[in-house]
């Protein structure tokens, strides 16, 4: 086997996703980046590998193929059974330094955000975060870019042949998109938000196919360093975003009378027909509102059947997190800001007085 | 004990963002404030030496004009600030930064008992990758979004946030950990400090002092080293803009509810 160099880009082949269990569960978000992964996988002409580490957790492999991996490797230990960013990223490291992957995809959770640059200094490579689109074939992307932006696609020179994977994201502060390439190292890595990627449908046939080699990795739990006390479930309030159909969520507009314009939100929501109160950054970095609430790029991704935005400007970093929303609503006193763009309707004024009205006409057409 | 606690300027991106016309974002013409979480790890940093007694080393790279914010963070409590300022290191992806800052800590010395701290991530960025790879290129164990550190000894027990919940991890230093905002409420400088900051050292690590580190390589830094480069920038398109309603308060609330039953979501 040649020696692991991440410049010797030729030597690098098929889609890689890092999948993650806890308490030895799949999580949505393997489902969701399998699927995308698929995608890839079909533009580049090569397989989809699914990673998967835990103790005893072989038997969650073959659900994975029926979201459309055409293998996945499992690496089993009993010292992966909870996740430590040690052993995680020594077992991932190894694996892919053997096998080599021409792309490596994870979750950008608590868990994917610490393996995944970890993994990349030592790998020796490039690691995109919070991607919200990926692209290999340059004909999609260039049709990506032709719906989804401001480029005059027709008066752009491209190089069709470019197989680089091109990975999309918010940038500085969420003011404005950027496409992020890693030519010169192999794994191209990126995480992935969860809630961002669409779910394939579940194939049984699929997942009946799918081939599973299982790894045994006899791993020395006394030579690791960092070692787990605890792993607890919080029984906070669970504020359900990503489910919800009606999401109700209050900006800079309502800092004035946080708790009346909360109030006001959620009943609003109730008119709609019962929902959830979400949130700004500008709210959370503020200390207003819980971070569990917070809609956008560095928050949660939402597509409700209803989205109504009260007081929120609609930096592109909140817009990512919204605007594929059914129906939006958007409520600001200046006409101006960028969030009446994404609006289905919008209406001008202060929240304080405009949202109280909208309660009455809604419970008035009922 | 030698605290090392990783800072980063950032440009005020609540307020309004200027833009250059080829789409990027013109820093020069925006307000800069210190990386909000990177705050949260100073304040962490000074409760620790308040506690245990510990250097305070405030470590950044910038250019020049971060010196301002050094001199902040001095007068907040850190006992030296070091900022690694050059050209050849402008640019760089965090895979670069990374190797850059911890070339600048093993400059500087770290040994058994010491300790990095850093935020989470950085408000322009939102990557929350550069922590992680000091850690790697340091050999160091690291923890991610701390809301609780508990020193005993040489050994840190640290609660970190998961989404549903937490883990409580046992580590022993040099380790590096990131702290988010739920950790601790960072102190104001005080005036005495403000006095007091001009007498401590800044120190300024450019690319001649560090260029024989081993652990920066001379073709992975800067903007044409960095492993990942932009390949385009662009704004969203303007959707077809929907309907603004029009009228009083009353009127426009009237149209909206009359536009709703109409499409059967009420």
């Amino acid at each position: 086997m040649a020696e692991y160099n991440s410049k010797a880009i030729e030597e690098f082949s098929d889609i890689w996703v890092f999948c993650e269990q806890r308490d030895g569960k799949l999580m949505n978000t393997d489902f969701e980046l399998i699927s995308e992964g698929r995608k890839l996988a079909d533009q580049r002409g090569s397989k989809l590998v699914g990673l998967l580490l835990g103790d005893q957790v072989a038997d969650l492999a073959k659900e994975l193929g029926g979201y459309g991996a055409d293998k996945v490797i499992v690496c089993e230990d009993p010292a992966l059974k909870i996740y430590t960013n040690e052993a995680y990223t020594d077992v991932v490291c190894k694996v892919v330094m053997e096998r080599k992957p021409e792309v490596l995809l994870l979750g950008a959770s608590n868990i994917g955000r610490d393996l995944g640059p970890r993994c990349a200094a030592r790998l020796h490579t490039g690691l995109t975060a919070d991607c919200t689109h990926l692209d290999i074939d340059m004909n999609t992307y260039v049709d990506f870019l032709d719906k989804n932006s401001n480029v005059d696609v027709a008066n752009t020179e491209f190089k069709m042949e470019d197989v680089n994977m091109k990975m999309t994201r918010p940038a500085f502060g969420g003011h404005l998109m950027a496409t992020i390439i890693c030519p010169r190292f192999r794994p191209c890595m990126a995480t992935v938000r969860p809630g961002v990627m669409k779910k394939a449908p579940f194939d049984q046939a699929k997942a009946d196919a799918c081939e599973v080699e299982v790894l045994q990795m006899g791993l020395n739990a006394d030579a690791l360093h960092e070692k787990v006390l605890e792993v607890a479930k919080e029984a906070k309030e669970i504020v359900d975003l990503i489910g919800a159909d009606v999401i109700v969520s209050i900006g800079n507009g309502a800092a004035k009378d946080i708790a009346r314009a909360k109030e006001l939100a959620q009943q609003l929501a109730d008119a709609l027909g019962g929902g959830v109160v979400g949130s700004s950054r500008a709210l959370v970095d503020a200390g207003l509102m819980s971070a569990d609430r917070q809609v956008g790029q560095t928050g949660k991704t939402v597509h409700p059947k209803v989205y109504v935005a009260l007081g929120i400007s609609g930096a592109i970093q909140h817009k990512a997190g919204m605007q594929n929303s059914e129906l939006i609503i958007a409520v600001n006193k200046n006409e101006n800001e960028p969030i009446f763009e994404v609006a289905d309707y919008g209406l001008v004024g202060d929240l304080f007085q405009i949202v109280p009205e909208m309660i009455e006409a809604i419970k008035a057409q009922k | 004990m030698k605290i090392y606690v990783c800072v980063k300027q950032v440009p005020d991106t609540s307020g309004v963002v200027a833009v250059n016309p080829d789409g990027t974002m013109n820093r020069s013409k925006m307000p800069t404030i210190i990386n909000p979480d990177d705050l949260n790890a100073m304040e962490a940093a000074l409760t620790l030496k308040e506690r245990e007694g510990a250097t305070v080393v405030a470590i950044s790279m910038g250019p020049p004009q971060a010196g301002e914010m050094m001199r902040e963070l001095l007068a907040m409590g850190a006992d030296e600030a070091v900022l690694i300022s050059g050209r050849e290191f402008g640019g760089s992806d965090t895979f670069a930064t990374s190797q850059i800052i911890a070339g600048g800590i093993h400059h500087l010395g770290i040994e058994e008992g010491d300790l990095i701290l850093c935020g989470r991530q950085a408000i322009d960025g939102d990557t929350a990758q550069v922590g992680p790879q000091i850690a790697e290129k340091l050999h160091l164990p690291q923890v991610t979004y701390a809301t609780e550190i508990v020193k005993d000894g040489n050994t840190y027990t640290v609660k970190r946030a998961l989404e549903d919940g937490y883990m409580k991890i046992q580590v022993k230093s040099p380790c590096l950990i990131t702290c988010i905002k739920e950790l601790n409420e960072p102190r104001y400088m005080t005036v005495q400090g403000v006095f007091e900051a001009d007498e401590k050292p800044l120190l300024i690590l450019d690319y001649e002092a560090l260029k024989d580190e081993p652990l920066i390589e001379a073709d992975t830094i800067g903007l044409k080293g960095s492993p990942t480069n932009i390949f385009k920038s662009f704004n969203p398109p303007v959707k077809g803009q929907g309907e603004m309603l029009q009228g009083s308060v009353k009127e426009m609330a009237a149209a909206l509810a009359d536009r709703l039953a109409a499409k059967h979501v009420i």
